[in-house]
């Protein structure tokens, strides 16, 4: 599925738009960091509830290339900015990070 | 979180790199006065004065027992007690440095402790020299030089836009979150517009990152070097402390000493040191409670020489 997809699934709002639309291959379900770091593959969707600036740099230095915000958690305005410097797409959801993860993985075909 | 706060040139920092990656070994004075505890301090007054020295271990076979200063002979001298033993008059309890020690951790020590020298001692505790702040500013001058020398020729033959020869130092401050990733992610557009296989500058960005973080999380301040060429990214991190008690135990995944608000932030998972090791085909970790840790990671950018844990 492409970035864009996301911005169509029922609950989900796109936070950070200025990203370029490419195909997701993997998805990665962690609140810790290190963990995000050393395991998310490339050009994946990282589903989280960690909603700050150091996801986004995470994220960047990983190569997830879009970020799932769940339980409706706010994004910090520096979040937002670091994501949009860095064209990593944000998305928030009212789900949790289990049917997140679910959710995605359909679409994913896994 | 650092606003404000004037980010030191580049080339102080680079310099402080060097001497913080130097050993004591390589700074002390090789060639001590030691007395024996049956010496008196008339003995030592006339080391002291011979040698222009300040500072006088005691020693029993070559382990160091105690030192006498130049403020203990002025107490016994006012006291008339010059016949006296060393013993009656020395501090006893000496702290002294290893001479396998990264520099930086002498300099910690001097910044903790108000004594002027520090005896130096080999790994069966045996005195091998002498540390004072004078080693320090020599081998800062030494340096210095280098540096200046090496700048000269680049001058002359700057490199390529394209080279990937590169030499930088970052400077991290306590609990700045804020700031932590930006080395990182600098060096890792550096890989990348250089055409380094993307699983290679992932390993360099994971290492830096965890280093980077580890600095703002753990400790008090410290810095980040790389240093780049053809063959290799070697990273190393130096810290002013608080040091780590137990180094094996900071290398269990899952240790950690993190506080609630890390661990709230998604770090602390004691995933840390192990990752850089992970990611790393050189790995080296020194620390000393009070002084500071000093990690190397060495990453070849050269696929034959790939990292088997990989």
């Amino acid at each position: 599925m492409k970035i864009s997809e996301l911005e169509t699934l029922d609950d989900f709002t796109c936070l950070q738009d200025e990203y370029e639309d490419a195909e997701i291959s993997a998805g990665y379900t962690s609140d810790l960091l290190s963990d995000v770091m050393a395991n998310a593959e490339d050009g994946s969707v990282l589903i989280t509830i960690q909603a700050h600036k150091n996801t986004v740099a995470v994220s960047s230095l990983a190569g997830v290339s879009a970020i799932i915000i769940c339980n409706n958690r706010p994004a910090s305005d520096d979040m937002l900015a670091a994501a949009e410097k860095e064209g990593i797409a944000v998305f928030q959801t009212a789900r949790n990070q289990f049917q997140t993860s679910a959710l995605i993985a359909r679409y994913l075909g896994e | 979180m650092s606003t404000g706060q004037k980010e030191p040139l580049q080339s102080s920092l680079r310099v402080q790199e060097l001497i913080y990656g130097l050993r004591i070994s390589a700074v002390m004075t090789s060639k001590v006065f030691a007395v024996s505890r049956n010496c008196t301090m008339r003995d030592v007054r006339t080391i002291m004065k011979n040698n222009s020295i300040s500072g006088v271990p005691v020693v029993d076979s070559k382990r160091v027992v105690g030192i006498v200063t130049m403020n203990d002979l002025m107490n016994a001298l006012e006291k008339g007690a010059m016949d006296d033993c060393v013993t009656k008059w020395m501090v006893g309890e000496v702290q002294t440095l290893a001479e396998d020690m990264p520099l930086s951790f002498a300099i910690s020590a001097f910044g903790k402790f108000s004594f002027r020298q520090f005896p130096v001692v080999n790994k069966k505790n045996e005195l091998v020299g002498i540390l004072t702040f004078r080693n320090i500013n020599h081998a800062l001058i030494r340096e210095l030089s280098r540096q200046l020398r090496e700048m000269e020729q680049q001058h002359e033959h700057p490199p390529e836009p394209e080279s990937l020869n590169l030499v930088k130092v970052y400077q991290l401050h306590r609990y700045d979150f804020e700031n932590g990733g930006k080395a990182s992610s600098e060096i890792k557009r550096f890989l990348k517009e250089r055409n380094i296989p993307p699983k290679t500058v992932r390993r360099v960005a994971v290492a830096s990152y965890e280093l980077e973080i580890n600095l703002v999380a753990h400790s008090i301040g410290g810095m980040l070097g790389f240093d780049i060429n053809e063959e290799r990214v070697k990273i190393s991190s130096h810290d002013r402390g608080p040091g780590i008690a137990d180094i094996d135990e900071a290398m269990t995944e899952g240790f950690s000493t993190a506080n609630e608000w890390i661990r709230s932030q998604g770090f602390g998972a004691g995933m840390g040191l192990p990752n850089v090791k992970r990611v790393s085909d050189e790995f080296a970790i020194e620390s000393a409670v009070g002084m500071g840790t000093m990690v190397q990671a060495v990453i070849y950018l050269n696929p034959e020489t790939k990292n088997e844990n990989q």
